[in-house]
């Protein structure tokens, strides 16, 4: 009888904290801002002085609608925030602004792809709006230092259902709600910045010989990195294998309730958190402060509308409509504004192969070497889709099209107004081409030769002599009428 | 001197803007009498002599440059110690907050200034608004200027203090259970609490968030209304107070109404009733009468009052009362751990529980305390629902009998308190009976409905007694319309206590 | 629905509430409290089947700011009644752990 054949199955559950990208603060006007010295986007409101009062932002209630439309929840009609008791000192008034029980998504869901191809479904509990706390620094060995620029930040927290089986799907389902936020252009969802937290819940349901044995609940406080989350996730779930296999009757769940457990990054392990005097009565109750929010339907249609094509969605229509790649399309759809460029491009009727190459060659590139979007360059669809249609055309060859984007970064204007300028023209004039090759080809009896003779070293031949005419052309002759003609007349002889 | 501290609002502001006396004057008038008289009365907890005499000046020079000044230009105003203004410090006469300085002015002392008033100091108060007599006061109790030894209400007692003993011309007070109007009608003023919504509460240092309103309390109702005119109004800042227009409170102030329906609560009127406070109310009905108002009988079931075996009385209101306020209350004053702002304890802790409950046992005296226990208690997980929950209900239930008596009547008439003023000392150890001193006035909070109370006579002891008129939501025009008839009528209006030289009646 | 007040439930509350309490003082408050709290009871009285909470005391909803940002205080404004600041920051004694 061995235990080694019981069938383990982790239950795993997720809870994410996203900081929502608004100009201020959820209850104030301070600005929401990271990186600002200590305790400069502060105000009596967020220090929860005496006699101040929360007003609730517009802006986060609308992005929470439109993650929640997004992970296709219900928004009720009604909503309201709550006050839940605890006493920290990054959390000045000693109660968070909450929602417990009417929260403003709830019974939604996100399909997160695999690796495999696959596509896991997990579902999403709800998601509420919260303020965040400020932070504690713990540098000095005796006090700590608080900072309340963070505190009441929005905070959009997703509760997902306890879907996921193994740290694959966990990171799949996180790196798909990280991806739909910056689609959504709500949050930028930058783990270095602490935008995304983590709260995984793990046990196990084990069946061994008919019975079935359920471990602890164990919930992993404050993950802020994938890997974290992985490690946590992945020796989480060993661990409790390991203590069932030790005491399988001992070790199983006794009593409603989770209990936490925080993640060393250094010694790669969970470790158990000290137990919380009196485990939280959070003692929620209805804010006085803040008025109901009623939701109807033509504020949900306006939210709704806002939530456009989403990712997953609009990379299978890329490949299928542009004919493109699977890695293209994948790097079009990374945010909406990009693949925006795209589609405008095509409606305007340039070619979308062309109109691709461009995006994820030249501005890609720049964008890059910028650190911010494609769409944030400054380059317009009118311009983008111009410049293909000339490729397509021949007008222009690519080495010109390189130099047109530069340009068009560096001091803007439509293509053909800088092909003009630039003296960049394709040469149509299939006669100086001709003569071009003459040139060429007087000029280098040797490599012509080799040409001609189907030498061995014809074709770096060829290649040398279709160099020296785009030269002599100054890169003006269309590179494929220039091949045409060489052939020609290396043939004609 | 005399004469400046004998005059209304109104007067006060004309003549300052006539310039037949400076705004200066004024403020030294009050000043002077404040020296001479707030230490037998502790009615103030800080007095700001000089930026009141800035403030003063400034009125001064702009008249005399020809420049517009606003509606109370050059008169002197208290403001009660949980009202946050950016001279001197708000302590809600806490220790918890002694020396706090507020780096804004709440939005009503705002509007105060803007309308040219002159704001004279902070005035003393039950510690954190919770009390009914001032008695909680970290600086000692205020007292009633009609008897030194009797309390002036509270918790808006050095509010009421200071205006009946001629140290203001007029003062803000807060009222969450009755604390504007209790003290008014312990020291013979009118005081109101306004519908809940109608004035900012910005910079009100909270205690019950559902049932607080900032309150202007005045010594007659013609400048009750003016006040109301420049603090009521639209804040941003406070997203339970709400946008709709102020009217002019004085406008037709002085027109009595033709058919008057004044509804008599049955519930309120008991045999539980003090006999000198019920002949006062009876009075009152025969002055409404003979200026033809109608005297209808109304009930308000939910805020009756029993009294027991032994005299002791109960009252739903008051059971609900403090379930809500305790409740809001326990949250309210979380924040005040020695971390941000406030006292710390000096002893050395360990941790920061210590740190927070070594000063929070420190920084708050014994009523606070006991109703933060109550308010956690009530919201702890297992007796929400019994307690808070079900307090929420009974307050639906008491609103809804509100708003059927409004049906039958415009404005309804009842006392303001079980008595006149009671000695120092006679309640603090018996904290119940303490709350029962808010049987009439409770109820009024819960409802959100407005409120005036106004001097109705003088006892034969020789003490002020108060009446109240309750009106509908949004209804302070029927409310101080029909006081200020009442007050033309029967002269009630402007008493002062015998050590000022008032009569009695 | 009152439950005993005993004074291991006064004690909790006090742990609760942040407030720290003598020997005596649980005591004291054991007996006002269960005063208090039997005088509150009378709401027991009441039928209150099907009837609505009333959490606010004003009929309005959708009260929401624009976010667009306002004036901030500087770090000194902020601290200015700090009971304790290192620099720049609010500070307090080790807190062990972190929210």
């Amino acid at each position: 009888m061995s235990m080694e054949d019981a069938v383990v199955v982790p239950i795993i559950g997720l809870e994410i904290h996203v900081e929502l990208a608004t100009e201020t603060k959820m209850f104030c006007r301070c600005r929401n801002r990271f990186g600002d010295p200590a305790n400069t986007n502060v105000c009596p409101v967020c220090i929860g002085m005496p006699g101040v009062l929360p007003v609730m932002n517009a802006k986060a209630v609308d992005y929470s609608m439109k993650v929640g439309l997004a992970l296709n929840c219900e928004i009720p009609s009604y909503t309201k925030w709550d006050r839940k008791s605890y006493y920290y000192p990054d959390l000045p008034k000693n109660y968070q602004i909450s929602q417990y029980d009417l929260p403003l998504c709830q019974n939604g869901y996100l399909e997160a792809p695999l690796p495999d191809g696959s596509v896991k479904r997990v579902g999403v509990l709800r998601a509420h709006l919260e303020e965040d706390a400020g932070k504690n620094i713990h540098d000095n060995p005796t006090h700590t230092g608080v900072d309340l620029n963070r505190a009441g930040v929005p905070l959009l927290e997703i509760v997902s259902e306890p879907d996921m089986n193994n740290a694959q799907e966990v990171l799949a389902f996180s790196r798909a709600m990280q991806r739909l936020v910056r689609w959504l252009g709500v949050s930028e969802a930058n783990m270095q910045m602490g935008h995304m937290r983590f709260e995984p819940n793990i046990n196990l349901h084990i069946t061994h010989e008919g019975r079935e044995y359920k471990t602890p609940i164990i919930e992993v406080k404050n993950l802020n990195s994938f890997k974290a989350l992985e490690g946590a996730v992945t020796y989480e779930i060993r661990r409790q294998h390991s203590r069932w296999l030790e005491d399988p009757e001992g070790f199983a769940l006794k009593k409603k309730g989770k209990q936490n457990r925080g993640w060393d990054d250094q010694r790669n392990v969970t470790v158990f958190q000290r137990e919380k005097e009196e485990a939280h009565d959070y003692r929620y109750f209805p804010d006085p402060d803040l008025p109901a929010v009623v939701v109807d339907d033509e504020w949900r249609n306006r939210v709704a509308q806002s939530v456009t094509e989403l990712p997953i969605a609009r990379r299978t229509r890329f490949i299928k409509d542009y004919s493109i790649g699977f890695g293209e399309a994948d790097a079009l759809t990374q945010d909406s504004p990009t693949g925006d460029l795209l589609d405008e491009a095509v409606s305007l009727g340039a070619p979308p192969r062309r109109v691709v190459n461009l995006l994820l060659g030249k501005v890609s590139a720049r964008a890059n070497e910028k650190g911010c979007g494609m769409s944030e360059l400054g380059i317009s669809s009118r311009q983008l889709a111009q410049l293909a249609s000339m490729l397509d055309e021949s007008k222009i060859n690519a080495t010109a099209a390189d130099r047109i984007v530069d340009h068009m970064f560096d001091n803007g204007g439509m293509p053909e107004q800088i092909a003009e300028r630039l003296n960049l023209l394709a040469v149509t004039d299939v006669s100086a081409v001709e003569e071009w090759v003459d040139q060429a080809i007087a000029a280098n009896p040797g490599p012509a030769q080799q040409v001609r003779s189907g030498d061995k070293k014809a074709k770096q031949a060829f290649g040398f002599l279709v160099g020296q005419v785009m030269r002599a052309s100054g890169g003006k002759a269309p590179p494929a009428t220039v091949k045409e003609v060489l052939e020609q007349k290396l043939t004609a002889d | 001197m005399n004469e400046i501290i004998n005059m209304s609002v109104l007067e006060l502001r004309d003549a300052v803007i006539k310039r037949d006396m400076t705004a200066t004057d004024a403020a030294r008038a009050y000043l002077d009498a404040i020296d001479a008289r707030n230490t037998s009365l502790n009615a103030y907890n800080e007095v700001f002599t000089e930026d009141a005499l800035a403030q003063a000046g400034e009125i001064d020079n702009r008249l005399k440059a020809g420049e517009k000044v606003g509606p109370l230009a050059g008169v002197p105003v208290a403001v009660k110690d949980n009202i946050c203004t950016v001279w001197g410090t708000t302590s809600c006469s806490s220790k918890m907050l002694e020396g706090f300085r507020s780096p804004y002015n709440a939005t009503s002392v705002s509007r105060l200034r803007e309308a040219g008033a002159v704001i004279l100091g902070k005035t003393n108060m039950d510690e954190f608004a919770m009390g009914s007599s001032t008695e909680t006061s970290f600086t000692g109790p205020a007292r009633n200027p009609w008897d030194v030894e009797r309390v002036p209400g509270g918790s808006s007692g050095g509010s009421a203090a200071a205006l009946s003993g001629g140290l203001c011309a007029a003062a803000l007070g807060s009222d969450t259970g009755g604390s504007v109007r209790q003290p008014a009608a312990f020291c013979g003023i009118v005081g109101m609490k306004p519908t809940y919504g109608r004035v900012s509460r910005f910079g009100l240092v909270t205690y019950g968030s559902s049932l607080d309103q900032i309150g202007p309390m005045t010594r007659d109702v013609r400048d009750c209304a003016l006040l109301m005119n420049v603090i009521a109004g639209h804040d941003s800042r406070d997203a339970t107070c709400v946008d709709s227009p102020v009217p002019d409170y004085l406008d037709a102030i002085d027109q009595p109404f033709d058919k008057l329906r004044i509804g008599l609560p049955r519930e309120f009127f008991t045999e539980a009733l003090n006999p000198e406070i019920r002949q006062a109310m009876g009075k009152a009905g025969e002055v409404y009468k003979s200026l033809g108002a109608e005297l209808v009988d109304v009930s308000l079931p939910h805020s009756r009052i029993d009294t027991d075996e032994n005299g002791a009385l109960s009252s739903y209101a008051v059971a609900c009362y403090y379930l809500i306020a305790t409740a809001e209350a326990s949250s309210n004053l979380a924040r005040y751990d020695g971390v941000h702002f406030g006292h710390r304890t000096t002893r050395d802790c360990g941790d920061i529980v210590e740190l927070y409950s070594a000063s929070r046992a420190e920084g708050f005296g014994d009523e606070v305390k006991r109703r933060i226990l109550l308010g956690t208690y009530a919201l702890s997980s297992g007796y929400y629902d019994a307690y808070y929950l079900k307090a929420l209900k009974v307050r639906r239930l008491i609103k809804n009998d509100f708003d059927r008596a409004f049906d039958n009547c415009d404005v309804l008439l009842c006392p303001t308190t079980p008595s006149t003023a009671f000695g120092l000392g006679e309640k603090v150890d018996d904290p119940l009976a303490m709350y029962l001193a808010d049987i009439y006035t409770t109820s009024v909070n819960l409802a959100g409905v407005s409120a005036v109370s106004i001097p109705a006579g003088v006892s034969k002891t020789g003490l002020p007694i108060g009446m109240q008129l309750i009106g509908p939501v949004f209804g302070e025009q029927v409310v101080l319309r029909s006081a200020r008839m009442f007050e033309l009528a029967s002269g009630t209006c402007r008493l002062r206590p015998p050590a000022l030289g008032g009569k009695q009646q | 629905m009152s439950g005993k007040i005993t004074p291991e439930l006064v004690s909790h509350i006090g742990r609760l509430g942040r407030i720290e309490l003598s020997d005596q003082q649980v005591v004291t408050l054991q007996r006002q409290l269960s005063d208090i709290l039997m005088y509150v009871d009378k709401l027991k009285q009441l039928d209150t089947w099907n009837v609505e909470p009333m959490v606010y005391a004003v009929d309005i909803q959708n009260v929401l700011a624009e976010d667009i940002p306002g004036a901030s205080l500087s770090a000194d404004e902020a601290l200015a009644n700090a009971p304790q600041r290192d620099g720049d920051f609010f500070m307090v004694p080790k807190v062990l752990g972190d929210s």
